[in-house]
């Protein structure tokens, strides 16, 4: 008896993480207070930023979805003016990655031209989504 | 180091979901045959983890099984985070080994949930919950030097 009880708390609670990821995976948050806002240096991120925007992958060697982000990424840096990505092994940042407070690879931080920090997400997000975020992130800065 | 080695994720799916219905049986079959289930669980996950992921009876079955009637995988993926994860998977299993062999029969039952959500959830959404943690754990230990 109790083995089933397990067994359905288990479905329920496996079906509940499967939606929860999957709504938070690519979701850029709304950009924080200014005066939170993380700055990032070309020195923080080992290149030079992007004229209009960056995109900053974080990834770890345990991460399935960190090359299809990337992927992803490089394509968007490619075919969008003054934007390029940067990606950043977390195990060789870890201060970097205690400050910001990333928990999960990949994470992916929008920069704007000045190296604010604009908005992020984690989970591998869908081109729109980055795509959104981008357009805030240059649009803040007219 | 040599070229990190590859894995066919299909292979990674269909691992799970083997390893989903035994942990499922582990909880609702009878003692002591749930107990000997999950000792075949926790060696599978030890030859996943420790050895190879190609030499676990599950990847062995899906390579001379199921591999030869769907074709070649469309790409192939870095084996270090499902082998992490197999990692993650001995120890909860091992851990639910131990408390049933020990008559703790609630923390057993709990430490099966535990490891059946994460290969339901990989088998299901293609999620690996044991690679999630990997970033989390790497932040309380000092860089490497």
């Amino acid at each position: 008896m109790a083995g089933i009880v397990a067994l359905l708390a288990a479905l329920v609670l496996t079906g509940f993480a499967a939606w929860a990821v999957k709504a938070k995976n690519g979701r850029f948050k709304d950009r924080p207070p200014h005066s939170d806002a993380e700055i990032l240096t070309a020195t923080d991120i080992g290149a030079e930023l992007g004229e209009r925007a960056t995109l900053v992958q974080f990834s770890s060697a345990f991460c399935s979805p960190c090359r299809a982000t990337r992927v992803l990424l490089t394509d968007i840096a490619a075919k969008v003016d003054g934007v390029t990505t940067v990606d950043i092994d977390a195990e060789e940042h870890l201060d970097m990655v205690r400050r910001l407070g990333i928990l999960r690879t990949p994470t992916v931080l929008v920069l704007d031209g000045a190296g604010t920090v604009s908005t992020r997400a984690s989970g591998l997000p869908r081109r729109e989504q980055v795509l959104a975020a981008l357009g805030q992130a240059v649009g803040e800065r007219r | 180091m040599s070229q990190p080695a590859q894995v066919d994720p299909r292979g990674l799916r269909v691992n799970a979901g083997i390893t989903a219905v035994v942990l499922a049986l582990v909880l609702i079959t009878p003692e002591p045959l749930n107990v000997v289930l999950l000792a075949v669980q926790v060696a599978v996950f030890a030859v996943s983890a420790l050895v190879n992921l190609q030499a676990s009876p599950y990847a062995v079955f899906f390579a001379k099984v199921v591999r030869p009637r769907i074709g070649r995988p469309a790409e192939l993926e870095d084996a270090r985070p499902p082998r992490f994860a197999q990692l993650v998977g001995l120890g909860f299993t091992a851990a639910a080994l131990i408390a049933f062999l020990a008559g703790a029969t609630t923390v057993g039952y709990v430490a099966t949930v535990f490891a059946l959500v994460a290969a339901l959830l990989n088998a299901s959404v293609g999620l690996c919950l044991g690679c999630e943690l990997y970033l989390v754990l790497r932040r309380f230990t000092p860089a490497r030097a």
